[in-house]
Order: C-alpha cells, then structure tokens, then sequence
C-alpha cells in the first residue's frame, strides 16, 4: 500500500496529523505495539522538521506486510553539514520555535535511535531528502 | 490509579477531554521539550509540561499518554482543548510549578 501526504512549512497546527493516520493504519493491521511506537516516533520527528525547518515538503508511506518505508522530500533551505545537524541538541530553531518547546536538537537523534535504516540527502537551497525504514515482524527488528 | 483519581488527590483543575477521566495513569514525565517527551516519554506516563499550544495534544496522543497537566496556573489555548476533547485526553491544571507537581504526582503513585 502506498499513500501520501503534504506538509506545509510553518503550519504548526497540523503537525503529526500523517503520523496519527499512520499509528492508526497499523493498529488496525495489528502491528506490534513496540513498532508502532518507533514508527510514530520516527515519522512525528521528519513531519515536524519539514514544518519547523522546510518550506514545504510531501511523506510517501510505502507499507508491505514486512516493513513500513517512510520518505520525506521537501523544498527547503538544506542541511549543509548533516554530520552536525545530526548530533544531539544541535539546532538552527528559530526563536519563536522553541518558545513552543522545539528545537531542542533531539529530533534527528530520536530517529536514528527508532530506524532500522535511516539515510539523509540534502541539497542546501534547494531541499531535503529523508528515508526511513522499519521492519515490521518484530523478529526483524 | 485513572485520571480522575489524581485530580482529586492532588487538587487539579479540568479543562477539557472529560472523556478520558478513567484513563490509567502508571507514571509522569516532566519536560518542556517536545522531543524529549517524543523520544523518552512511555505510555501510560501523565505529562507535566508549561507548553499550552495545540501539539502538546498530538504528541499526548501518538505516545499514548493519559492526561497533560499544565503547571504554574497556564491554561491551554482554545484549539489545544478543542483536541483533547476530540482525542479524549484530559488537560488538567496546577497553580504549582513543574518540580512540586512532580514530586506529588510520585508521592501517591508510590503509596499505591
Ligand atoms: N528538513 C529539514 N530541512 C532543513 N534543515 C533541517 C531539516 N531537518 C533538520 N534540519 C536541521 O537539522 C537540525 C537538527 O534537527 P533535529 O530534528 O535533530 O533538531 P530540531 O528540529 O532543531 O529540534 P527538535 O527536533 O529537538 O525539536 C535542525 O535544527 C535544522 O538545522
Ligand atoms: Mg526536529
């Protein structure tokens, strides 16, 4: 199953809206609650860095019965050192961001400690590419 | 111990999701930091935050957390409520701040 959604840079109210339709999809399919969690967490963490960081962006959901694929491609100003930007309680938030609470510099790191494949490709001023992989029989994982 | 049980002990103010007052709470977690909360928070963990803005209810929900209680007299904005009644998750509120709060919510969490 493949579905899609769009994300629009800024808007916080919608922010975890793909990832609440995705822990839905998958409780109804009766994956392992464990998973789910790492789905959601990874997922929740790409959504909001498109809002908080990007200009726009769209999540592909590539769902099979053994693994769940999570793309992330948005237009945005990049990441020119994703090294850095990887590193825990790194971020270029802005201000009014972390008022909110974010741009604490943990998102990335939650997701490399959630995924089973994680990979980042950025191209500075032009966007980001963000792919994530989960396996879903928890034998796998 | 449900929701609605610690709103008597501690003397907690409902905003709004009274749906989920028999929701089991097994623990807190205190933070501002929302992907702390993400990536550390279990389920079953009441959240103590002073974050009022509507996607303390997202995260509430994806990680399956019972109530938020809003520290230091805060109340939550109108769509933050409008939320938590629509996932059923109760917004509760002290005058106290983060650290007392805290330390009662694990005072009658432990005598249980
Ligand atoms: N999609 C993106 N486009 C541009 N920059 C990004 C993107 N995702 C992450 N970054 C950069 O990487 C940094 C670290 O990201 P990370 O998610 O770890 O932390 P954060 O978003 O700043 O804070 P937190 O996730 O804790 O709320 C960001 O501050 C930003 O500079
Ligand atoms: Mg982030």
């Amino acid at each position: 199953m493949n579905f899609e959604y769009k994300v629009e840079g800024g808007d916080f109210t919608h922010a975890g809206y793909a990832s609440s339709q995705v822990k839905k999809m998958l409780k109804q399919l009766g994956v392992d609650v464990s998973i789910i969690k790492r789905v959601v967490v990874c997922l929740y963490e790409a959504e909001v860095n498109i809002v908080a960081h990007a200009y726009s962006g769209v999540i592909y959901i590539e769902l099979t019965a053994d693994r769940i694929i999570m793309r992330l491609v948005d237009k945005g100003p990049g990441i020119p050192d994703i090294d850095l930007a990887m590193q825990k309680g790194y971020s270029t938030a802005s201000h009014a961001v972390r008022e909110m609470g974010f741009g604490a510099g943990m998102g990335l790191p939650n997701i490399s400690s959630n995924a089973d494949v994680f990979n980042i490709s950025s191209d500075v001023g032009v966007g980001t590419t963000v792919e994530i992989m989960i396996n879903l029989n928890a034998i796998a994982a | 111990m449900k929701v609605i049980d610690i709103i008597e002990k501690l003397n907690l103010t409902l905003f709004s999701g009274s749906d989920g007052l028999n929701r089991e709470v097994k623990g807190g977690y205190t933070s501002d930091l929302l992907s702390d909360v993400m990536g550390h928070a279990d389920a079953g963990r009441v959240w103590i935050t002073i974050q009022t803005h509507k996607n303390i209810m997202a995260i509430a929900s994806l990680k399956d957390l019972p109530a938020v209680i809003i520290v230091g007299a805060e109340k939550p904005g109108d769509d933050t409520m409008d939320q938590s009644n629509i996932e059923g998750i109760p917004i509760l509120g002290t005058s106290l701040r983060s650290f007392e709060i805290s330390a009662e919510l694990y005072n009658i969490l432990k005598e249980e």
